[in-house]
């Protein structure tokens, strides 16, 4: 076998193995999304909407999940945002290489990482043993607390992205740093920051862990944000582990609504990243 | 006499360096520069990768204030001031010497406020003033008839060329005494090339320029006084004719002779 044959095997060696990977890893995500979708269309119906979870055996829908888990997410997002924008500039514009900068980058990958039920742990212990009581807004405390970490590293990396030779020129034409940074800087990353905050809406959007000790859950319709909240992945795990097959059936509704949001989101972000890709 | 004498009397510097030194953290990259940029004419910084054309130009509106560590002293004077000084205000600097970089970079808006947003650091304008100011600009760098159509259209649109006249005339909006062109062609096909070159002609009417160059041939042709730096040192300075016909020092003769660079 000569030289160049061997190599033309060994190229189709790696493309079968990668392909064969590949594969493997497809066919798991394929059969959750089938039979999500397959599981929760069939229990789909208007109801979903305009009632309330039921008691066991009782007819109902998801409507005060869904109101609460909406509710929760763009209270998380609303107050995380901000914060984590400006703890980004502050670490892409002024902190780079300093000590502050440094350890605050550290924490923030620390936070990153740190599992959701820890956070839930955690505003449980410093916010909800303090109240008495489960709240949504600790609830939305909780999900702030992720979205913060996720939003502070793809805003820093998508300024650190920008070309220094963007920001010189602004400078010299005597604008002020925060201006540079407002109408300059930010600007030219917008879409890539916009993207960091809708993949962060997509995480909080399923998780669980962190509403347990939080918001809890909450059979009834409210909006108080003092009072226990209903949301969709815990009612999704109470109902799912139930023996009441009308219950699973609306796991499975929630479980579809779940993850069609999930989808949704990301394509958008996908869309949002690809437009500045092509302003470039 | 009465022509030398007269030619002599327009030479009013703009700029006088003096003794300046300029330091990367504890590397010396200019050393003992003295040199007068004079007003209305263009100068131009030639000599190989790393001789300091380009930082001496930073220095001159003092962008290496945003790196730590770089710092400069000797006395550089604009407008009677010692710009090195500690309490000067940058800002009010940058006003009256502007800058234009190696490439284009069109800011992610408009270009009408492009051209808007120096302008804003420094005035206070009508809609009508700004509309005029923008136009006035535009004109200056040949640019107008190309995009008075679409002034909201994203700056990032244009072409390579194009940017580059609107950076110009974002740095010519502001209305500054001195344009500081750090390599404004290198990036630039040779058509856009011609026409910046061309604009350097026009805009010397109104404006002192220093513009640093790769290009020997884009030295001589756009400037009345050239300066040959190598290795941080200022080798020889003057008109620009003499330069390249007779140049005084063994070391611009071999670079502009093509032996060495």
């Amino acid at each position: 076998m000569n030289l160049r044959t061997q190599r033309k095997a060994i190229n189709l060696l790696a493309l079968t193995l990668s392909l064969a990977a590949m594969a493997f890893g497809l066919f798991w995500l394929i059969w959750i999304l089938w039979m999500v979708f397959e599981q929760g269309v069939s229990s789909l119906s208007l109801s979903l909407f305009t009632e309330n979870t039921p008691p066991p055996g009782g007819a109902g829908g998801l409507k005060n999940a869904i109101a609460g888990s909406a509710i929760m997410v763009g209270l998380a997002m609303l107050m995380a945002t901000p914060i984590a924008i400006l703890a980004g500039v502050y670490l892409a514009e002024y902190g780079r290489n300093t000590w502050l900068g440094n350890v605050t980058r550290f924490v923030n990958d620390i936070l990153l990482s740190a599992p959701s039920i820890v956070i839930g742990l955690f505003v449980y212990a410093v916010y909800v043993a303090q109240m008495g009581k489960f709240s949504g807004f600790s609830g939305a405390i909780a999900l702030a607390l992720l979205v913060i970490p996720v939003v502070v590293r793809t805003t820093e990396d998508m300024l650190v992205l920008v070309p220094t030779a963007l920001r010189e020129a602004a400078f010299a034409l005597g604008a002020p740093k925060w201006k540079v940074i407002m109408m300059v800087t930010l600007r030219a990353a917008k879409t890539g920051v916009i993207t960091g905050i809708l993949l962060a809406l997509a995480r909080i959007s399923g998780e669980t862990a962190p509403l347990l000790f939080t918001a809890l859950s909450n059979q009834f319709w409210s909006l108080d944000l003092n009072e226990p909240m209903a949301n969709l992945p815990v009612t999704i795990y109470k109902f799912a582990m139930s023996p009441f097959a009308d219950w699973q059936g609306l796991a499975w509704a929630g479980v579809f609504i779940i993850t069609l949001t999930v989808l949704i989101l990301n394509i958008l972000a996908r869309v949002v990243f690809r437009r500045t890709a092509a302003q470039h | 006499m009465m022509p030398v004498e007269k030619s002599l009397q327009q030479l009013v510097p703009q700029i006088s360096i003096k003794n300046l030194n300029f330091y990367y953290g504890k590397a010396i990259a200019l050393k003992n520069i003295n040199l007068e940029i004079y007003k209305g004419h263009v100068t131009a910084f030639i000599g190989p990768s790393g001789c300091g054309k380009s930082t001496l130009l930073r220095t001159i509106n003092r962008m290496y204030d945003l790196y730590p560590g770089q710092h400069a002293d000797g006395d550089l004077i604009v407008d009677g001031k010692n710009i090195l000084d500690k309490g000067v205000d940058t800002i009010e600097l940058r006003a009256k010497v502007g800058m234009v970089f190696q490439k284009p970079t069109p800011f992610p808006m408009s270009i009408y406020d492009n051209i808007a947003f120096g302008v804003r650091m420094h005035e206070k304008l009508t809609r009508n003033q700004m509309d005029d100011r923008v136009e006035w600009a535009l004109t200056k760098a040949a640019l107008w008839n190309e995009v008075k159509d679409k002034l909201n259209a994203p700056g990032t649109g244009l072409s390579g060329g194009q940017q580059q006249r609107l950076c110009i005339a974002r740095g010519v909006a502001v209305k500054p005494q001195v344009l500081l062109l750090d390599e404004p062609t290198s990036a630039l096909d040779p058509i856009s090339t011609m026409r910046i070159e061309e604009l350097i002609h026009e805009l010397k009417r109104d404006f002192t320029i220093a513009i640093v160059t790769h290009n020997m041939q884009q030295a001589a042709r756009v400037s009345d006084y050239t300066a040959y730096m190598y290795l941080g040192e200022l080798v020889e300075f003057g008109k620009t004719d003499e330069i390249f016909i007779k140049p005084q020092d063994k070391r611009t003769e071999d670079y502009i002779t093509g032996r060495m660079g």
